[in-house]
């Protein structure tokens, strides 16, 4: 087994807090008005909450002063103005609270619609390499968990944390005014707070990174181990996998339980360290009354003022261990976004259109690992429209060739020229546009047969499809379907055999009008008769096109105007095959070996 | 609910302690500010000192046990949500591991990882967060109308008026809430699945220059969600606020009302002052309430995703009737018919009767020790005969056994035992070539070295830097086409199984590997029953018998003279493959 860390990909170094901070504070920044609005609005909810008391008080006030009179004497018109301004107040506050809380939720889900966003723009600009070594449950636990985390925290902790400073501070104030000596008994909670806060947050942080990080690398193997479900069952190692899990499952239960258990402690503490103040007050007021500094009215309303004070920071605290995880979810995001992307376009490079399809390599050098090259000066030339075939035993780095010539990867000497232009002067796009490829391991989305093949050309016709369908001998099966071209397929569902996926790939390939093709073992899961007239069709398809194929069946490329044949990574041999048949080397042997 | 009850359950000694301990610490924090009023109001006008810092004294002890014991509660509490999910998520990867080939399908891929990422987290937050919420809020509500009853019934009636209302409240909310998270989480499924799509179609992505298509593709997905998820949040801001109005105007009418009792001399003013003090603890107690209510629609909607995937059955032997009797035949297909989607929820793909059959009676034998190649069309229900034979799916009509006797009557581990089996679309698990070879089953280090031998899997083993230790990237990225067959076929030798299936496990090997391949197996495992799926007629050809297939049906079935001589299409095939060295 790998190392835990291997899966969640180990280079990614986390960044400063302040960084996650700030770039999530950015996300809000768009909605900057908003927040300010729902900010007024959650500080006048909050007087209008005070006020009601007050009210309140006062149609008592009233009421008392009647009772004192005698039965009957109570000022039922003014008690029934207060009451009714106190309702006023209140259903205003209680609007404007449900305002608040609708309208910060709104803003958090479009944050973290936001989030995704970006970050799906960010993984269609990385590399490929990058999905070689990234698990895909990783990143998409870093879109459902680590986003989710973040905009859980933004919709309450934002404004009751920025109304909570407004009340703390205004409550100090008060304090300051009724009181100085008193101020001075519970002063030292403020800085003590800071302190531990501070102190707290360097602990916890990394935990709840590892936190964040745990869950990534349980969703990152148990991704993996879904989509390899049936080769599991296969072999009935079930128990086995599933004890694997285990060791996943509890190192994320226990990162879990280390971050929320050490931040919980958080609450309380602060908790505590307010209700010393709170003692020191008791204790302190008590002696200066008795000393005479202070009076009884001071002490009550300073406790009072100060249960406002600290009533707000008991309540921060109890959220801290909330931030901190969406800080370091944040960081989870964050660290994708500033993966590094394909490499951008030369600031002179062109686009490549009209292309005549010439392309030459020149002592192409390229391993996958600094320090293991696959290939070795590579070269080759094809003229426009030619068919270009390359065979040799797996792993001679074929299907490394395509990689370069679509440019997933760049070569790491050497250079390769399409009409003549060294192909890195092109930009990206449009190098790739002009090439049509077919892979070895065939992709769907989705969705229907319809949109599958024409997925390559956005205004495909129907004739066009149907013709393309027709061409790769796949049209008959997809008339079977109860649904027709409608019929939506599965990435994951038993109704379709690898091979009509094949051939399903070959149509999109063919809607595609390029004058470069690419085929890697395009039709390897297709039966030999389908093939012959899928290969019929190709061949008309690759007329005038410069076309390069890979293929095991050395019938499918004896026909190439130029075979390259390839072993560990050089070309040991090329020429037609007539040529490299009267060679009786390499070509030969391979030729040979399918008739023993 | 029922999930994460169950669960519950399951720790009820320790959530129980988690909250009792929480009690414990909440009482003491109401102590507090008890012990400071009694200081002012009671010791200050005695004016002795020595008993004010006595007492000061004890708010520091409260203040501390306070602490100690809420800290103690919150680490029982992240404890128990700690078991409870570790048990939660185990339990629903072990049931998706289990899942068959029909159920799989049903759920998809994509949901059954956000059921696992995302759904289960939402559980473990409810657990935590219920343990600490349900005490403090229930603990308010029900003093605050108690207290209050007792002190004035009929000021109490507006309460008691109120909450049926508030009740109602809850309950509409919530039952609104839950269909409403079950579509966001619906939803997320998509945004996983596109994510998911473009993660492994990068490549096609990239090539046909479809990044801003998909992007766009992506966008409304994301924004669907999105819409849910406020509209979620929306129906969720409702019930705290409206609630806390019901509250507010209750407390107006308990003002207008005491004001009015007040001046018919029913009762002293202080009561109505009392009451407002009762009346803001019941307010807190019933947000409270709604908070846990909210908290709890939430995380139904996941509960019930994931016991939607553990409830379901797991298919185990029907007929345990064994009628072991010591058959000489390995494999055994009778009247075989099968189409897919038979049950399934996607009824709509597969619409009734014009459903096409995969597979239309089917029959074969193979005796132990025998081979059987199996050649046909592309789609025409090859990997069917795999599917149905290792019980991933059931067959409609006809039986199927193995070693005599019928498949359902195994255990499945028994009956999967018994194979070896390389999928056309087989994985290569992100871990060491040994370990994927090994896959868990510690066989013997030289029964791996002999299989990646026998799969001419040794020669580039042996040249790269690692060996056996060499760690393949994820879906074995960093391996070729053939390669990875290789270490497939190696794999399904390694245990020396009884029986060997070969999907079309040859596809991207040369000929002369392949051939190679063939030769290692048959000479190493003479006593093992062998299924080969191939296209190459060259692969098939040495095979005891060969079944030729078209759209679901046998179209020939003998040895390759046999059909030579009987089989058209066979013979064509042949012709057209074999050609001639020229």
């Amino acid at each position: 087994m790998p190392g835990k860390g291997d899966r969640g990909g180990k280079k990614e170094k986390p960044k400063d807090a302040g960084s996650a901070l700030r770039r999530i504070l950015h996300y809000l920044m768009a909605y900057r008005w908003w927040v300010l609005l729902f900010l007024v609005c959650s500080i006048i909810g909050n007087i209008g909450n005070l006020l009601g008391p007050r009210f309140a008080g006062q149609a008592i006030g009233i009421a008392e002063e009647g009772y004192r009179l005698g039965t009957g004497m109570v000022d039922m018109d003014a008690v029934k103005q207060k009451t009714i301004l106190m309702a006023v107040v209140y259903i205003s506050s209680n609007l404007l609270t449900f305002a608040v809380s609708f309208g910060m939720a709104r803003v958090a889900k479009h944050v973290a619609e936001q989030m995704r966003k970006d970050v799906f723009e960010k993984l269609m600009r990385m590399p490929v390499e990058y999905f070689d070594h990234h698990q895909a449950g990783d990143i998409i636990s870093r879109v459902s968990y680590d986003i989710d985390v973040v905009s859980t925290s933004l919709s309450t902790d934002v404004i009751q944390i920025l109304t909570s400073l407004i009340t703390v501070a205004g409550s100090f104030i008060m304090m300051c005014i009724v009181s100085i000596p008193l101020v001075l008994c519970m002063v030292f909670t403020i800085p003590v707070s800071i302190l531990f806060t501070r102190y707290m947050s360097k602990i916890t942080r990394p935990l709840y990174s590892r936190r964040s990080a745990a869950y990534g690398e349980m969703n990152g193997f148990a991704e993996e181990m879904f989509t390899g479900q049936k080769t599991i069952l296969a072999y009935a190692r079930e128990e086995d996998f599933s004890a694997r899990f285990s060791e996943y499952n509890s190192n994320a239960a226990e990162a879990y339980y280390q971050a929320d258990s050490t931040g919980m402690r958080m609450g309380p503490t602060i908790g505590m360290i307010s209700n010393f103040g709170l003692a020191m007050i008791g204790m302190g007021g008590s002696l200066l009354y008795l000393k005479g500094i202070v009076g009884l009215g001071q002490i009550s309303s300073f406790i009072l003022y100060s249960r406002k004070f600290s009533g707000p920071i008991n309540e921060i605290s109890n959220i801290i261990n909330e931030i901190f995880s969406a800080l370091a979810a944040g960081e989870r995001v964050f660290q994708l976004l500033d993966q590094p992307e394909e490499a951008s376009d030369r600031l002179d490079c062109t686009e490549l259109s009209a292309c005549k399809g010439e392309v030459s390599a020149d002592h192409v050098n390229f391993g996958y690992l600094p320090d293991k090259t696959i290939l070795h000066d590579f070269s080759f030339h094809a003229d426009p429209g030619q068919m270009i075939a390359i065979v040799g035993p797996t792993g001679a780095g074929k299907t490394t060739m395509i990689n370069l010539l679509m440019r997933f990867y760049d070569v790491d000497s050497g250079e390769i020229f399409v009409d003549k232009t060294e192909y890195r002067n092109y930009t990206l796009k449009s190098l790739r546009k002009n090439y049509a490829m077919v892979l070895q391991d065939t992709w769907l989305f989705q969705g229907t047969i319809f949109d599958n093949i024409a997925y390559g050309k956005a205004d495909a016709t129907e004739e066009e499809v149907i013709s393309a369908a027709k061409a790769a001998k796949i049209h008959n099966y997809i008339m079977r379907l109860p649904q027709g071209y409608n019929t939506i397929i599965y990435e994951d569902g038993g109704n379709i055999s690898k091979g009509q996926k094949q051939l399903l790939t070959i149509a999109r390939a063919m809607l595609y009008n390029t004058n470069m093709l690419i085929l890697d073992e395009a039709t390897s899961n297709v039966d030999t008769n389908t093939e012959r007239e899928v290969q019929k069709a190709i061949r008309s398809l690759m007329k005038g096109k410069t076309s390069f194929v890979i293929a095991h069946r050395l019938s499918t490329i004896q026909n190439a105007d130029h075979i390259l044949v390839v072993n560990h990574g050089d070309v040991v041999e090329q020429g037609t095959h007539q040529e490299l048949m009267k060679q009786r080397g390499f070509y030969y042997s391979l030729y040979a070996s399918q008739f023993e | 609910m029922r999930l994460i009850f169950r669960y519950l359950k399951l720790h009820i000694t320790a959530v129980l302690i988690a909250v009792i301990i929480k009690l414990a610490g909440t009482l003491s924090e109401l102590l507090l500010p008890y012990i400071l009023e009694h200081i002012i109001d009671e010791i200050v006008p005695t004016g002795t000192i020595p008993l004010v810092l006595e007492w000061g004294c004890f708010m520091f002890a409260a203040a501390i046990a306070c602490r100690y014991l809420n800290v103690w509660a919150n680490k029982r509490a992240v404890e128990n949500a700690h078991t409870i999910s570790y048990e939660i998520r185990q339990a629903l990867f072990e049931k998706t591991i289990r899942l068959s080939g029909e159920q799989f399908d049903e759920f998809t891929l994509p949901s059954l990882i956000s059921r696992m990422t995302s759904d289960s987290y939402n559980v473990q937050s409810a657990v935590q967060q219920l343990q600490s919420l349900c005490i403090r809020a229930p603990m308010m509500l029900i003093g605050g109308v108690i207290v209050a009853s007792l002190m004035d019934f009929q000021l109490a009636l507006i309460l008691l008026i109120m909450l049926p209302v508030l009740v109602a409240i809850i309950l509409f909310v919530s039952a609104k809430g839950i269909p409403l998270y079950t579509e966001v989480q619906r939803r997320l499924d998509v945004v996983v699945r596109m994510m998911r799509e473009n993660i492994t179609g990068i490549r096609v992505v990239k090539a046909l220059s479809r990044e801003e298509h998909e992007t766009v593709r992506f966008h409304k997905a994301n924004e669907e969600m999105t819409a849910q998820d406020i509209d979620a949040a929306t129906v969720m801001a409702i019930p705290g606020p409206l609630m806390q109005l019901f509250l507010n105007c209750g407390l107006c009418a308990v003002v207008f009302i005491g004001a009015f009792r007040v001046n018919a001399g029913e009762i002293k003013p202080g009561v109505i002052l009392a009451f407002l003090t009762y009346f803001n603890m019941i307010t807190m107690g019933v947000m409270g309430l709604s908070r846990i209510f909210m908290t709890i629609s939430k995380a139904s909607a996941s509960a019930e995703r994931i016991e939607q995937v553990l409830e379901v059955e797991e298919q185990e032997p029907v007929s345990v009737v064994s009628e072991d009797t010591g058959s000489e035949d390995a494999v055994v297909f009778d009247h075989v018919s099968f189409s897919y989607g038979e049950g399934s929820g996607r009824k709509e793909d597969f619409a009734g009767t014009e459903r096409e059959k995969a597979l239309s009676d089917i029959s074969f034998t193979i005796r132990k020790g025998e081979s059987l190649g199996i050649i046909g069309p592309t789609g025409c229900g090859k990997t069917t005969i795999v599917n149905l034979l290792m019980r991933f799916y059931q067959p409609d009509e006809g039986s199927i056994s193995v070693d005599g006797k019928n498949v359902n009557a195994y255990e499945r581990k028994e009956l999967r035992r018994k194979f070896g089996t390389v999928f056309q679309n087989d994985m290569v698990f992100q871990d060491s070539l040994y370990e994927n070879i090994d896959f868990g089953r510690s066989v013997s280090e030289e029964a791996v070295h002999n299989a990646a031998m026998d799969a001419m899997a040794s020669d580039f083993i042996s040249e790269l830097n690692d060996g056996f230790q060499f760690q393949a990237a994820i879906k074995g990225a960093n391996l070729s086409g053939g390669q990875k067959q290789r270490i497939f076929v190696a794999r399904a030798l390694a245990a020396n199984p009884e029986i060997l299936i070969l999907d079309d496990s040859s596809s991207a090997l040369d000929y002369r590997t392949d051939a190679q391949m063939r030769k290692a197996i048959e000479e190493h495992h003479p006593d093992t029953t062998l299924i080969l799926i191939a296209q190459r007629i060259s692969s098939v050809m040495n095979m005891t018998n060969i079944l030729v297939m078209d759209n679901g049906k046998c179209i020939g079935y003998g040895s390759h003279e046999e059909l030579l001589k009987n089989c058209a299409i066979y013979r064509e095939t042949c012709q057209i493959q074999m050609g001639s060295m020229e």
